[in-house]
């Protein structure tokens, strides 16, 4: 898969998860960016990530993501 | 109702959208009730108030919520919090689990040792709902405890005193003889949950590293589901009825087609055996007062030839209402509906195929029809859909088929009387009316929570609000129970009246649909009155508010002979009525015991 089909995939997720059609995401977008992205709906973000995209994230991974960029790089590793 | 919150649902779906879910449940038109509901933590509980929210708005209940801050259950319970305190609230849930034993027993501790850290939160425990049920007087709903996701002691651990699992164990049966000894009180069994989950997966401690989730996060539908089921019970909205398609759904095969002797129904075939465990199982919800209907596209003589197989487990005396014939099904169900003189609302409606639940879901939507799946998915997705979750198990419950079914032969007789009150005569009533009783506050709070058509103000009580009521002198009730040649109705009537000096404001009056038109309401007023007299009061005023389902007494004071003094845009009217000196009694065919 590659990146840019990965992002694609991404955006419907964000939307879906914060309710708003207008997001996009790229590689520095954080937490800061969207304003319903708290602690507590990080991690339907990640469970909805998984899902999507058919892994499943490491404690290590989760904690090491700082921004999209990153997690990113984490679903690209897991799915090649 | 929304279909993706109905079970078997798609959890990761609920999740991922329980925003716009949301959305669209509040954007529904339906009546619901209000209900504030405090959720006292023992770990992080932010989905599961989400989640429940949903569950609960498909259920016509709109939550508030108190939410204690992080792991705060027991300092919110135990101690003074102006916010809970004012919020008071109508159902408490206690969210708590393993994780929340800090003092397990060690393997160096002696039996004593442990029989007291067993006690230390016993008592932690008893403390708290006591605590609550005193400042509250509301119903609690309260985690029993899960099962550790190891065994340091492998299998030991089941009987050893050391073992966690003998420990737990141990504390949820010390919860449930709490649960035996106290109205009010429920058990939100999340040991049984996380087995049917996989003890595994919910304990995943990810999430209580991560996020501090005594569950997985994936499993909090599960647990939502089940809270709402529990909560939409103690508040009346089980459903009461089953209507059951025959072919393929009670027996493998079409009797019309095969003959009675090729159905898949007794032990000799695998099939055969799904359908008699199933059968079994439907015939148990009987014994719980469900009533069971038959709804077929067959030949009457077909579908009884076939509930005669010597291996049917379900015979024809165990329905109803039989319905086979070639009518659309929903006008079968409507048929049916009437018959009972229930709500569509209230009914589930159990058929192999799609296409006529389908059927069902444009012509009748109240009406459920859940998606069954393969004759051996049956029993387990009609049983987890929580319909009929059992929070009270009354005698009249378990009487109700009974009831219903000398209803049926009351219809009958009917008939054959050219005059109504000569016929109301031959059924022989008897009614006694009093105020309440403890004997029937149970059936007096289930009564007030159930009943919708007859029901002047649908005002709703718990037990302990009617409890406090039926102490309360400024308040004058009554029951009334209604007998007949036929069987004892039970409890079919109840008015809570509010004194006022010398008036009386009826907060309440309700009515069994199962006694209408019997003059049962003529034989309270009767009572009412009597006793209005003896307490000195001069005036009745009766109210009348408008809900989807209650038009049927929209004139019922009029009928007594009410006088209606104010009417507002939305319908809702005040009626009054001055007790005469020489009050003429309405009621003359019951007799009053």
């Amino acid at each position: 898969m590659t990146k840019e089909a990965i992002y694609e995939k991404l955006n419907e997720v964000f939307q879906d998860v914060f309710d708003d059609d207008s997001i996009i995401v790229n590689a520095d977008t954080t937490a800061d960016d969207i304003e319903d992205w708290d602690s507590l709906e990080h991690i339907n973000l990640v469970s909805a990530v998984e899902k999507e995209f058919g892994v499943k994230f490491t404690m290590a991974q989760v904690v090491g993501m700082k921004n999209v960029g990153e997690m990113v790089e984490v679903i690209l590793h897991a799915v090649s | 109702m929304l279909q993706a919150l109905e079970y078997p649902f798609e959890s990761e779906y609920i999740l991922k959208k329980k925003k716009s879910i949301k959305k669209e449940l509040l954007g529904e038109k339906t009546k619901r009730i209000t209900k504030k509901i405090a959720v006292l933590g023992g770990s992080t509980t932010h989905n599961i108030v989400e989640i429940l929210e949903l569950f609960l708005l498909n259920y016509g209940i709109e939550p508030i919520f108190y939410e204690s801050e992080y792991a705060m259950y027991w300092q919110d319970a135990m101690f003074r919090n102006e916010e809970l305190d004012s919020f008071h609230p109508d159902i408490i849930y206690i969210h708590t689990s393993n994780r929340n034993i800090a003092d397990y027993p060690l393997l160096s501790d002696t039996k004593e040792m442990i029989d007291d850290k067993r006690y230390q939160i016993k008592e932690h425990f008893t403390c708290m709902w006591d605590k609550l049920r005193e400042k509250f007087a509301c119903p609690i709903i309260q985690n029993n405890f899960e099962m550790p996701f190891y065994r340091l002691l492998g299998n030991r651990e089941a009987f050893d005193i050391h073992g966690k699992i003998h420990f737990l164990h141990q504390l949820n049966e010390d919860f449930y003889d709490y649960a035996k000894e106290h109205e009010d009180f429920y058990i939100n069994d999340i040991q049984y949950l996380s087995s049917c989950y996989g003890l595994d997966k919910w304990a995943d401690p990810f999430y209580w590293h991560m996020y501090k989730y005594a569950l997985c996060v994936p499993a909090i539908p599960e647990l939502a589901f089940n809270i709402a089921n529990i909560i939409k019970s103690i508040y009346g909205k089980n459903k009461k009825a089953l209507v059951l398609d025959l072919d393929n759904t009670l027996w493998g095969g079409i009797v019309g087609d095969d003959g009675v002797e090729n159905l898949q129904i007794g032990p000799e075939t695998s099939m055969g055996q799904v359908y008699s465990e199933f059968q079994e199982y439907i015939k148990s919800q009987k014994e719980l007062g469900i009533l069971l209907n038959i709804n077929s596209k067959n030949e009457e003589e077909n579908a009884l030839a076939g509930l005669k197989h010597p291996d049917s487990k379900l015979n024809a005396d165990d329905f109803i209402c039989i319905k086979a014939n070639w009518n659309p099904k929903s006008k079968n169900l409507v048929d049916i509906a009437e018959e009972l003189n229930i709500l569509p609302d209230s009914m589930v409606f159990v058929d192999d195929n799609p296409a006529e639940r389908e059927i069902i879901n444009q012509q009748v939507p109240e009406t459920v029809a859940p998606v069954i799946g393969n004759p051996e998915d049956y029993i387990r997705i009609l049983d987890h859909s929580g319909f009929f979750e059992v929070t009270k198990l009354s005698e009249d419950d378990r009487k109700r088929n009974e009831m219903y079914k000398a209803n049926s032969m009351r219809k009958k007789q009917e008939q054959s009387f050219a005059d109504y009150k000569e016929y109301l005569k031959s059924l022989e009533m008897k009614a006694f009316i009093a105020p309440f009783e403890t004997l029937y506050l149970d059936r007096i709070a289930q009564l007030t929570n159930k009943s919708n058509q007859f029901n002047m103000t649908t005002k709703r009580y718990s037990r302990s609000e009617i409890e406090a009521i039926a102490g309360n002198s400024s308040f004058l009730t009554l029951y009334g129970k209604l007998e007949d040649k036929f069987g004892d109705n039970g409890v079919v009537s109840v008015v809570i009246g509010e004194i006022e000096g010398t008036s009386l404001h009826i907060r309440l009056w309700l009515m069994s649909c199962r006694v209408l038109k019997r003059d049962m309401e003529y034989a309270m007023m009767d009572s009412l009155v009597e006793k209005c007299k003896k307490q000195g009061i001069e005036t009745i005023l009766g109210y009348y508010y408008p809900t989807a389902k209650n038009a049927m007494v929209k004139e019922f004071y009029a009928l007594q002979g009410f006088e209606k003094i104010a009417e507002d845009e939305e319908g809702n009217t005040t009626w009054k009525y001055e007790i005469p000196s020489d009050y003429q009694y309405k009621n003359e065919v019951i007799e009053r015991g």
